[in-house]
Protein backbone atom coordinates (compact mmCIF):
# COMPACT_ATOMS: atom_id res chain seq x y z
CA UNK A 1 0.00 0.00 0.00
CA UNK A 2 1.43 3.42 -1.00
CA UNK A 3 0.83 6.20 1.79
CA UNK A 4 1.02 9.66 1.04
CA UNK A 5 2.45 11.75 3.82
CA UNK A 6 2.06 15.57 3.97
CA UNK A 7 4.24 17.58 6.25
CA UNK A 8 7.14 20.28 6.85
CA UNK A 9 5.74 23.06 4.98
CA UNK A 10 5.87 25.43 8.15
CA UNK A 11 9.58 23.96 8.52
CA UNK A 12 10.43 24.69 5.04
CA UNK A 13 8.75 28.32 4.94
CA UNK A 14 11.44 29.34 8.09
CA UNK A 15 14.41 27.51 6.48
CA UNK A 16 13.92 29.80 3.60
CA UNK A 17 13.45 32.79 5.76
CA UNK A 18 16.47 31.72 7.70
CA UNK A 19 18.61 30.76 4.38
CA UNK A 20 17.24 34.42 3.51
CA UNK A 21 19.13 35.92 6.94
CA UNK A 22 22.14 33.99 6.79
CA UNK A 23 22.58 35.68 3.23
CA UNK A 24 22.68 38.65 4.65
CA UNK A 25 24.66 37.63 7.41
CA UNK A 26 25.16 40.74 9.65
CA UNK A 27 23.51 43.88 9.56
CA UNK A 28 26.38 46.09 10.03
CA UNK A 29 28.13 45.42 7.28
CA UNK A 30 26.86 46.94 3.75
CA UNK A 31 24.84 45.07 1.77
CA UNK A 32 26.58 43.59 -1.85
CA UNK A 33 25.91 45.65 -4.66
CA UNK A 34 25.17 43.54 -8.00
CA UNK A 35 27.58 46.44 -9.57
CA UNK A 36 30.17 45.28 -6.78
CA UNK A 37 29.56 41.94 -8.01
CA UNK A 38 29.85 42.93 -11.56
CA UNK A 39 33.14 44.82 -11.44
CA UNK A 40 34.85 43.20 -8.69
CA UNK A 41 34.10 39.81 -9.09
CA UNK A 42 33.86 39.71 -12.68
CA UNK A 43 35.39 36.12 -13.14
CA UNK A 44 33.01 34.64 -10.87
CA UNK A 45 30.19 36.62 -13.23
CA UNK A 46 32.00 34.85 -16.27
CA UNK A 47 31.84 31.50 -15.08
CA UNK A 48 28.31 31.94 -14.00
CA UNK A 49 27.71 33.00 -17.80
CA UNK A 50 29.29 30.69 -19.67
CA UNK A 51 28.51 27.73 -17.79
CA UNK A 52 24.73 28.92 -17.15
CA UNK A 53 25.22 29.68 -20.89
CA UNK A 54 23.59 32.92 -21.08
CA UNK A 55 25.63 35.87 -21.42
CA UNK A 56 23.97 38.76 -18.99
CA UNK A 57 26.54 40.15 -16.08
CA UNK A 58 23.82 41.62 -14.14
CA UNK A 59 22.13 38.66 -13.91
CA UNK A 60 24.75 36.49 -12.77
CA UNK A 61 26.08 39.02 -10.21
CA UNK A 62 22.09 38.19 -9.41
CA UNK A 63 22.53 34.76 -9.09
CA UNK A 64 25.61 34.82 -7.28
CA UNK A 65 24.14 36.79 -4.69
CA UNK A 66 20.95 34.80 -4.07
CA UNK A 67 22.85 31.53 -4.20
CA UNK A 68 25.26 33.23 -1.71
CA UNK A 69 28.25 32.74 -3.67
CA UNK A 70 27.77 29.13 -4.55
CA UNK A 71 28.50 29.08 -7.88
CA UNK A 72 27.03 25.94 -9.24
CA UNK A 73 23.57 26.94 -7.49
CA UNK A 74 24.14 30.25 -9.21
CA UNK A 75 24.49 28.78 -12.28
CA UNK A 76 21.52 26.51 -11.87
CA UNK A 77 19.36 29.96 -10.83
CA UNK A 78 21.09 31.09 -14.16
CA UNK A 79 19.80 28.00 -16.66
CA UNK A 80 16.39 28.04 -15.07
CA UNK A 81 15.86 31.92 -15.61
CA UNK A 82 16.42 31.57 -19.47
CA UNK A 83 13.96 29.08 -19.89
CA UNK A 84 11.72 31.78 -19.16
CA UNK A 85 12.14 33.61 -22.24
CA UNK A 86 11.10 33.36 -25.78
CA UNK A 87 13.84 33.17 -28.37
CA UNK A 88 14.20 35.76 -30.95
CA UNK A 89 16.89 33.34 -33.11
CA UNK A 90 20.69 32.34 -34.24
CA UNK A 91 23.05 34.81 -34.22
CA UNK A 92 26.02 35.24 -37.33
CA UNK A 93 29.24 33.33 -36.28
CA UNK A 94 31.16 35.57 -34.46
CA UNK A 95 34.39 36.38 -36.07
CA UNK A 96 37.31 36.05 -33.90
CA UNK A 97 39.76 37.31 -35.87
CA UNK A 98 38.06 40.98 -35.39
CA UNK A 99 37.92 41.10 -32.05
CA UNK A 100 39.15 44.22 -30.39
CA UNK A 101 41.67 41.67 -28.09
CA UNK A 102 42.77 42.21 -24.27
CA UNK A 103 45.29 39.44 -24.04
CA UNK A 104 46.65 37.37 -26.44
CA UNK A 105 49.81 35.07 -26.28
CA UNK A 106 50.91 32.56 -28.52
CA UNK A 107 53.30 29.53 -26.84
CA UNK A 108 54.21 28.26 -30.46
CA UNK A 109 55.58 31.47 -32.24
CA UNK A 110 57.44 34.02 -30.03
CA UNK A 111 56.88 36.93 -33.06
CA UNK A 112 53.59 37.13 -34.57
CA UNK A 113 51.74 39.98 -36.51
CA UNK A 114 50.00 42.06 -33.34
CA UNK A 115 52.30 40.76 -30.82
CA UNK A 116 52.03 38.78 -27.23
CA UNK A 117 49.73 41.18 -25.27
CA UNK A 118 49.76 39.88 -21.78
CA UNK A 119 46.86 41.90 -20.77
CA UNK A 120 45.50 41.91 -17.08
CA UNK A 121 46.49 38.30 -16.19
CA UNK A 122 47.50 36.22 -13.09
CA UNK A 123 50.90 34.82 -15.12
CA UNK A 124 53.89 35.90 -13.63
CA UNK A 125 52.32 36.86 -10.07
CA UNK A 126 54.19 35.36 -7.42
CA UNK A 127 50.45 33.70 -5.95
CA UNK A 128 51.10 35.47 -2.26
CA UNK A 129 48.08 37.31 -0.37
CA UNK A 130 48.53 40.65 -0.75
CA UNK A 131 47.32 42.63 2.55
CA UNK A 132 46.76 45.50 0.82
CA UNK A 133 43.75 44.04 -0.58
CA UNK A 134 42.28 43.85 2.54
CA UNK A 135 41.73 47.40 2.48
CA UNK A 136 40.63 50.00 0.05
CA UNK A 137 43.84 51.45 -1.25
CA UNK A 138 44.35 53.50 -4.38
CA UNK A 139 44.38 51.60 -7.25
CA UNK A 140 46.80 53.37 -10.20
CA UNK A 141 45.26 53.87 -13.39
CA UNK A 142 46.91 51.34 -16.11
CA UNK A 143 49.88 52.18 -18.18
CA UNK A 144 49.01 53.21 -21.84
CA UNK A 145 50.79 52.51 -25.12
CA UNK A 146 48.55 54.53 -27.46
CA UNK A 147 48.71 52.58 -31.19
CA UNK A 148 46.95 52.27 -34.10
CA UNK A 149 44.86 49.41 -34.39
CA UNK A 150 47.06 46.44 -35.84
CA UNK A 151 46.05 43.35 -37.36
CA UNK A 152 45.81 40.36 -35.07
CA UNK A 153 45.07 36.88 -37.46
CA UNK A 154 44.86 34.27 -35.62
CA UNK A 155 48.16 32.07 -35.42
CA UNK A 156 46.31 29.08 -36.78
CA UNK A 157 46.36 31.02 -40.07
CA UNK A 158 49.91 31.36 -39.81
CA UNK A 159 50.69 27.49 -39.43
CA UNK A 160 48.42 26.76 -42.27
CA UNK A 161 50.48 28.27 -45.22
CA UNK A 162 53.02 25.51 -44.87
CA UNK A 163 50.04 22.74 -44.90
CA UNK A 164 51.62 20.92 -41.54
CA UNK A 165 48.08 21.83 -39.64
CA UNK A 166 44.90 20.70 -40.16
CA UNK A 167 42.53 23.35 -41.25
CA UNK A 168 39.86 25.10 -39.23
CA UNK A 169 36.82 22.05 -39.72
CA UNK A 170 34.28 22.35 -42.55
CA UNK A 171 30.76 21.24 -42.19
CA UNK A 172 28.72 19.43 -45.28
CA UNK A 173 26.91 22.68 -47.18
CA UNK A 174 23.97 23.17 -45.85
CA UNK A 175 23.72 21.46 -42.62
CA UNK A 176 22.50 23.97 -39.58
CA UNK A 177 24.38 22.97 -36.32
CA UNK A 178 22.51 21.02 -33.24
CA UNK A 179 21.25 22.84 -30.62
CA UNK A 180 21.39 20.66 -26.81
CA UNK A 181 18.80 22.62 -25.73
CA UNK A 182 16.26 22.09 -28.67
CA UNK A 183 17.14 18.29 -29.11
CA UNK A 184 17.64 15.61 -26.82
CA UNK A 185 21.93 14.24 -27.04
CA UNK A 186 22.63 11.34 -29.02
CA UNK A 187 25.72 9.77 -29.41
CA UNK A 188 27.86 9.48 -31.38
CA UNK A 189 28.21 13.02 -31.58
CA UNK A 190 29.06 15.39 -34.07
CA UNK A 191 32.15 17.93 -33.20
CA UNK A 192 29.41 20.85 -33.41
CA UNK A 193 27.24 19.99 -30.77
CA UNK A 194 29.62 18.24 -28.50
CA UNK A 195 31.51 22.15 -28.40
CA UNK A 196 28.36 23.46 -27.66
CA UNK A 197 27.80 21.25 -24.17
CA UNK A 198 31.93 21.71 -23.90
CA UNK A 199 31.44 25.29 -23.50
CA UNK A 200 29.20 25.22 -21.11
CA UNK A 201 30.41 22.16 -19.05
CA UNK A 202 31.88 22.16 -15.72
CA UNK A 203 34.96 24.07 -15.37
CA UNK A 204 36.46 21.43 -12.67
CA UNK A 205 35.76 18.58 -14.20
CA UNK A 206 36.48 19.77 -18.25
CA UNK A 207 40.06 20.78 -16.67
CA UNK A 208 40.38 17.24 -14.92
CA UNK A 209 39.95 15.44 -18.21
CA UNK A 210 42.19 18.05 -19.69
CA UNK A 211 44.83 17.24 -17.13
CA UNK A 212 44.69 13.61 -17.55
CA UNK A 213 45.02 13.90 -21.15
CA UNK A 214 48.61 15.48 -20.40
CA UNK A 215 49.49 12.73 -17.59
CA UNK A 216 49.02 9.95 -20.66
CA UNK A 217 45.04 8.60 -20.63
CA UNK A 218 44.74 9.54 -24.37
CA UNK A 219 48.00 11.44 -25.09
CA UNK A 220 48.10 14.50 -27.08
CA UNK A 221 51.08 16.53 -27.13
CA UNK A 222 49.59 19.79 -26.50
CA UNK A 223 50.77 23.49 -27.72
CA UNK A 224 48.96 26.30 -27.05
CA UNK A 225 48.87 27.88 -30.37
CA UNK A 226 47.05 30.80 -29.02
CA UNK A 227 44.92 32.21 -26.30
CA UNK A 228 43.01 35.77 -27.00
CA UNK A 229 40.65 37.10 -25.08
CA UNK A 230 38.40 40.16 -25.88
CA UNK A 231 35.12 41.42 -27.25
CA UNK A 232 33.13 40.27 -30.36
CA UNK A 233 30.44 42.02 -32.29
CA UNK A 234 27.45 39.74 -32.12
CA UNK A 235 24.87 40.29 -35.48
CA UNK A 236 21.03 38.78 -36.19
CA UNK A 237 19.34 38.34 -39.04
CA UNK A 238 16.30 39.65 -38.63
CA UNK A 239 13.13 39.07 -41.15
CA UNK A 240 12.15 42.94 -40.76
CA UNK A 241 15.50 44.48 -41.48
CA UNK A 242 17.50 44.68 -44.92
CA UNK A 243 21.10 43.82 -42.89
CA UNK A 244 22.37 41.52 -40.03
CA UNK A 245 21.63 43.78 -37.02
CA UNK A 246 23.90 44.42 -34.29
CA UNK A 247 23.19 43.97 -30.73
CA UNK A 248 26.40 44.88 -29.13
CA UNK A 249 29.78 42.71 -27.85
CA UNK A 250 30.35 40.36 -25.99
CA UNK A 251 33.75 39.27 -24.13
CA UNK A 252 35.18 35.56 -25.24
CA UNK A 253 38.24 33.52 -24.72
CA UNK A 254 39.39 31.83 -27.79
CA UNK A 255 41.97 28.51 -27.20
CA UNK A 256 43.62 27.27 -30.12
CA UNK A 257 45.28 24.01 -28.99
CA UNK A 258 47.72 22.57 -31.48
CA UNK A 259 48.26 18.80 -31.34
CA UNK A 260 51.40 17.39 -32.53
CA UNK A 261 50.08 13.74 -34.08
CA UNK A 262 52.59 11.09 -35.19
CA UNK A 263 50.25 10.09 -37.86
CA UNK A 264 48.20 6.70 -38.36
CA UNK A 265 46.51 4.48 -40.70
CA UNK A 266 44.12 6.96 -41.52
CA UNK A 267 45.70 10.38 -41.41
CA UNK A 268 49.22 11.55 -42.31
CA UNK A 269 51.70 13.39 -39.46
CA UNK A 270 50.67 16.96 -38.94
CA UNK A 271 49.69 19.44 -36.31
CA UNK A 272 45.62 18.62 -35.06
CA UNK A 273 43.92 20.99 -33.24
CA UNK A 274 41.54 21.22 -30.51
CA UNK A 275 39.15 24.38 -30.29
CA UNK A 276 37.75 25.98 -27.30
CA UNK A 277 35.85 29.23 -27.15
CA UNK A 278 33.52 30.33 -23.47
CA UNK A 279 31.79 33.29 -22.85
CA UNK A 280 33.91 36.19 -20.58
CA UNK A 281 37.15 35.58 -19.30
CA UNK A 282 37.79 32.04 -18.47
CA UNK A 283 41.30 31.00 -19.77
CA UNK A 284 41.49 27.68 -17.77
CA UNK A 285 38.17 26.68 -18.98
CA UNK A 286 39.16 27.98 -23.04
CA UNK A 287 42.28 25.83 -22.63
CA UNK A 288 40.37 22.92 -21.32
CA UNK A 289 37.56 22.53 -23.24
CA UNK A 290 40.20 22.73 -26.44
CA UNK A 291 41.98 19.61 -25.11
CA UNK A 292 38.73 18.09 -24.49
CA UNK A 293 37.88 18.95 -28.08
CA UNK A 294 41.16 17.13 -29.22
CA UNK A 295 40.72 14.01 -26.88
CA UNK A 296 37.09 13.18 -28.38
CA UNK A 297 37.86 13.91 -31.69
CA UNK A 298 40.28 10.74 -31.41
CA UNK A 299 37.80 8.69 -34.06
CA UNK A 300 38.34 10.92 -36.69
CA UNK A 301 42.05 10.50 -36.87
CA UNK A 302 41.79 7.13 -36.04
CA UNK A 303 43.57 6.88 -32.44
CA UNK A 304 42.98 3.83 -30.08
CA UNK A 305 40.34 4.67 -28.06
CA UNK A 306 41.79 4.21 -24.38
CA UNK A 307 40.88 7.23 -21.75
CA UNK A 308 38.32 8.70 -20.87
CA UNK A 309 38.94 11.73 -22.13
CA UNK A 310 38.10 10.16 -25.49
CA UNK A 311 34.93 8.45 -24.48
CA UNK A 312 32.31 11.29 -25.81
CA UNK A 313 29.35 9.53 -24.01
CA UNK A 314 31.54 9.55 -20.77
CA UNK A 315 32.49 13.23 -21.19
CA UNK A 316 29.57 14.92 -22.36
CA UNK A 317 27.00 12.77 -20.53
CA UNK A 318 28.64 13.89 -17.18
CA UNK A 319 29.87 17.73 -17.84
CA UNK A 320 26.75 19.52 -17.21
CA UNK A 321 27.15 20.42 -13.80
CA UNK A 322 23.14 21.48 -13.63
CA UNK A 323 22.47 18.11 -14.64
CA UNK A 324 25.10 16.47 -12.50
CA UNK A 325 24.08 18.54 -9.15
CA UNK A 326 20.16 17.60 -9.56
CA UNK A 327 21.03 13.88 -9.90
CA UNK A 328 23.79 13.70 -7.49
CA UNK A 329 21.91 15.97 -4.55
CA UNK A 330 18.29 14.70 -5.26
CA UNK A 331 19.72 11.97 -3.04
CA UNK A 332 19.04 13.62 0.34
CA UNK A 333 15.67 14.71 -0.89
CA UNK A 334 12.76 12.03 1.43
CA UNK A 335 12.95 8.95 0.13
CA UNK A 336 11.53 7.09 2.81
CA UNK A 337 9.26 5.37 0.89
CA UNK A 338 11.36 3.82 -0.96
CA UNK A 339 13.68 3.32 2.04
CA UNK A 340 10.89 1.03 3.68
CA UNK A 341 10.31 -1.04 0.48
CA UNK A 342 14.47 -1.73 0.57
CA UNK A 343 14.15 -2.01 4.13
CA UNK A 344 11.57 -5.23 3.89
CA UNK A 345 13.56 -6.38 1.31
CA UNK A 346 16.89 -6.37 3.11
CA UNK A 347 15.54 -8.15 5.86
CA UNK A 348 13.65 -10.59 3.82
CA UNK A 349 17.11 -11.72 2.45
CA UNK A 350 18.82 -11.40 5.72
CA UNK A 351 16.15 -14.11 7.44
CA UNK A 352 17.13 -16.47 3.91
CA UNK A 353 20.43 -15.96 4.36
CA UNK A 354 20.35 -16.65 8.46
CA UNK A 355 18.60 -19.55 7.30
CA UNK A 356 20.62 -21.23 4.32
CA UNK A 357 23.52 -20.42 7.32
CA UNK A 358 21.78 -22.30 9.81
CA UNK A 359 21.05 -24.86 7.32
CA UNK A 360 24.48 -25.11 6.63
CA UNK A 361 26.26 -25.40 10.06
CA UNK A 362 23.20 -27.58 11.37
CA UNK A 363 24.01 -30.43 8.14
CA UNK A 364 27.88 -29.84 9.57
CA UNK A 365 27.06 -30.94 13.06
CA UNK A 366 25.13 -33.62 11.45
CA UNK A 367 28.00 -35.06 9.08
CA UNK A 368 30.35 -34.85 12.59
CA UNK B 1 15.90 50.50 -65.64
CA UNK B 2 19.67 52.54 -66.33
CA UNK B 3 19.23 53.87 -62.93
CA UNK B 4 18.86 50.70 -60.95
CA UNK B 5 21.96 50.13 -60.20
CA UNK B 6 22.27 52.96 -59.03
CA UNK B 7 19.79 52.81 -56.67
CA UNK B 8 20.54 49.90 -55.43
CA UNK B 9 23.89 51.18 -54.58
CA UNK B 10 22.25 53.93 -52.65
CA UNK B 11 20.05 51.54 -51.18
CA UNK B 12 23.18 49.75 -49.66
CA UNK B 13 25.00 53.02 -48.71
CA UNK B 14 22.00 53.59 -47.00
CA UNK B 15 21.55 50.27 -45.12
CA UNK B 16 25.44 50.87 -44.20
CA UNK B 17 24.58 53.96 -42.39
CA UNK B 18 21.36 52.78 -40.97
CA UNK B 19 23.51 49.74 -39.84
CA UNK B 20 26.19 51.69 -38.30
CA UNK B 21 23.67 54.19 -36.39
CA UNK B 22 22.06 50.88 -34.81
CA UNK B 23 25.58 49.51 -33.59
CA UNK B 24 26.15 52.83 -32.10
CA UNK B 25 22.68 52.70 -30.65
CA UNK B 26 23.13 48.92 -29.60
CA UNK B 27 26.63 49.47 -28.14
CA UNK B 28 25.84 52.64 -25.92
CA UNK B 29 26.10 52.64 -22.16
CA UNK B 30 21.95 53.77 -21.03
CA UNK B 31 22.70 56.68 -19.18
CA UNK B 32 24.97 57.80 -22.09
CA UNK B 33 21.93 57.23 -24.67
CA UNK B 34 19.45 58.54 -21.96
CA UNK B 35 21.11 62.11 -21.82
CA UNK B 36 21.57 62.43 -24.90
CA UNK B 37 17.78 61.88 -26.14
CA UNK B 38 17.17 64.22 -23.52
CA UNK B 39 19.46 67.12 -24.87
CA UNK B 40 18.68 66.32 -28.47
CA UNK B 41 15.15 67.71 -27.71
CA UNK B 42 13.21 65.87 -30.50
CA UNK B 43 9.12 66.00 -30.08
CA UNK B 44 8.03 63.26 -31.01
CA UNK B 45 5.08 60.75 -30.57
CA UNK B 46 5.88 57.02 -31.10
CA UNK B 47 3.46 54.42 -31.00
CA UNK B 48 4.94 51.05 -29.67
CA UNK B 49 4.39 48.60 -32.46
CA UNK B 50 5.86 45.38 -30.32
CA UNK B 51 7.61 44.97 -27.09
CA UNK B 52 10.05 46.21 -25.39
CA UNK B 53 10.52 42.53 -24.69
CA UNK B 54 13.74 40.60 -23.74
CA UNK B 55 14.35 37.42 -25.54
CA UNK B 56 16.90 35.14 -26.01
CA UNK B 57 19.65 35.16 -28.89
CA UNK B 58 21.60 31.69 -29.43
CA UNK B 59 25.25 32.84 -29.78
CA UNK B 60 27.24 31.21 -32.81
CA UNK B 61 31.26 30.64 -32.81
CA UNK B 62 33.28 28.52 -35.21
CA UNK B 63 35.07 25.13 -35.29
CA UNK B 64 38.92 26.44 -35.08
CA UNK B 65 38.11 30.34 -35.33
CA UNK B 66 36.83 30.02 -39.27
CA UNK B 67 35.47 26.74 -39.65
CA UNK B 68 31.75 25.49 -39.49
CA UNK B 69 29.71 26.93 -36.94
CA UNK B 70 28.55 25.68 -33.72
CA UNK B 71 26.26 27.00 -31.02
CA UNK B 72 28.14 28.62 -27.69
CA UNK B 73 25.56 29.76 -25.62
CA UNK B 74 22.85 32.63 -25.16
CA UNK B 75 22.24 36.11 -24.52
CA UNK B 76 19.94 38.23 -23.47
CA UNK B 77 18.63 40.70 -26.12
CA UNK B 78 16.10 43.55 -25.98
CA UNK B 79 13.97 44.51 -29.10
CA UNK B 80 11.44 47.55 -29.82
CA UNK B 81 9.51 48.79 -32.72
CA UNK B 82 7.72 51.64 -32.91
CA UNK B 83 5.71 54.00 -35.49
CA UNK B 84 5.71 57.85 -35.76
CA UNK B 85 2.74 59.70 -36.55
CA UNK B 86 4.60 60.50 -39.98
CA UNK B 87 4.54 56.41 -40.70
CA UNK B 88 8.18 55.80 -40.24
CA UNK B 89 8.53 52.40 -38.72
CA UNK B 90 11.84 52.66 -35.93
CA UNK B 91 13.37 49.36 -34.81
CA UNK B 92 15.57 48.97 -32.03
CA UNK B 93 17.69 45.54 -30.90
CA UNK B 94 20.48 45.51 -28.31
CA UNK B 95 21.93 42.98 -25.81
CA UNK B 96 20.93 43.20 -22.58
CA UNK B 97 17.32 43.51 -20.67
CA UNK B 98 16.92 47.56 -20.68
CA UNK B 99 13.88 48.34 -22.11
CA UNK B 100 13.85 51.83 -21.77
CA UNK B 101 17.13 52.15 -24.44
CA UNK B 102 15.26 49.81 -27.03
CA UNK B 103 12.17 51.90 -26.81
CA UNK B 104 14.10 55.15 -27.15
CA UNK B 105 16.81 53.30 -29.56
CA UNK B 106 13.66 52.00 -31.21
CA UNK B 107 12.05 56.54 -32.12
CA UNK B 108 15.99 57.16 -32.89
CA UNK B 109 15.80 54.75 -35.67
CA UNK B 110 12.42 55.67 -37.03
CA UNK B 111 13.57 59.32 -36.60
CA UNK B 112 16.94 58.47 -38.57
CA UNK B 113 14.92 57.16 -41.67
CA UNK B 114 12.98 60.60 -41.56
CA UNK B 115 14.83 62.59 -44.66
CA UNK B 116 13.96 65.94 -41.91
CA UNK B 117 15.61 64.19 -38.87
CA UNK B 118 18.24 62.57 -40.19
CA UNK B 119 21.13 65.16 -39.77
CA UNK B 120 20.01 65.86 -36.38
CA UNK B 121 20.16 62.02 -34.81
CA UNK B 122 23.03 61.93 -36.76
CA UNK B 123 24.68 64.78 -35.34
CA UNK B 124 23.19 65.00 -31.84
CA UNK B 125 23.12 61.40 -30.74
CA UNK B 126 24.63 58.73 -33.03
CA UNK B 127 28.17 61.29 -33.59
CA UNK B 128 28.94 61.86 -30.22
CA UNK B 129 27.92 57.75 -29.06
CA UNK B 130 30.12 56.86 -32.00
CA UNK B 131 33.08 58.84 -30.47
CA UNK B 132 32.65 57.97 -26.69
CA UNK B 133 32.91 54.11 -28.01
CA UNK B 134 35.91 54.93 -30.30
CA UNK B 135 37.61 56.84 -27.66
CA UNK B 136 36.97 54.00 -25.27
CA UNK B 137 38.12 51.53 -27.73
CA UNK B 138 41.33 53.17 -28.22
CA UNK B 139 41.54 53.69 -24.46
CA UNK B 140 41.42 49.80 -23.90
CA UNK B 141 43.26 49.43 -27.05
CA UNK B 142 46.31 51.34 -25.50
CA UNK B 143 45.89 49.85 -22.11
CA UNK B 144 46.35 46.25 -23.66
CA UNK B 145 49.53 47.57 -25.51
CA UNK B 146 51.29 48.44 -22.90
CA UNK B 147 51.11 45.04 -21.83
CA UNK B 148 52.87 43.92 -24.92
CA UNK B 149 55.94 41.88 -24.83
CA UNK B 150 59.24 43.44 -26.20
CA UNK B 151 61.86 40.63 -26.88
CA UNK B 152 65.54 41.16 -26.43
CA UNK B 153 67.92 38.46 -27.52
CA UNK B 154 70.48 37.96 -24.76
CA UNK B 155 74.21 37.08 -25.72
CA UNK B 156 75.48 34.04 -23.62
CA UNK B 157 79.08 33.50 -23.08
CA UNK B 158 81.18 30.53 -24.72
CA UNK B 159 83.42 32.99 -26.94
Amino acid sequence: MYVAVKGGEAAIDNAHRLLADRRRGDRDVPALGLAQIVEQLALAVDRVMAEGSLYDRELAALAIRQARGDLIEAIFLTRAYRTTLPRFGYSRPVDTAAMQVERRVSATYKDLPGGQLLGPTFDYTHRLLDPELAGDAIVEAPAVRPEAPEPMPRVTEILAQEGLIEPDGAAPTGTEPGDITRQPAEYPMERDVRLQALSRGDEGFLLALAYSTQRGYGRSHPFVGEIRIGEVEIELEVPELPFPVPLGRIRVTECQMVNQFKGSMKAPPQFTRGYGLVMGQSERKAMAMSLCDRALRAGEFGEDLVAPAQDQEFVIAHSDNVQATGFVEHLKLPHYVDFQAELDLVRRMRGEFEERQGATSARKEAAE
Amino acid sequence: MASAPRDRMRDQDENARRKAAMAALAAAPADDLLTLWQDAGFIVEARPLRGPETGLVTLRGRMGGGGAPFNFGEATVTRATVKLASGEIGHAYALGRDREKARISATIDALWQRAETRAAVEERIIAPLAARASQADAQSRAETAATRVDFFTMVRGED
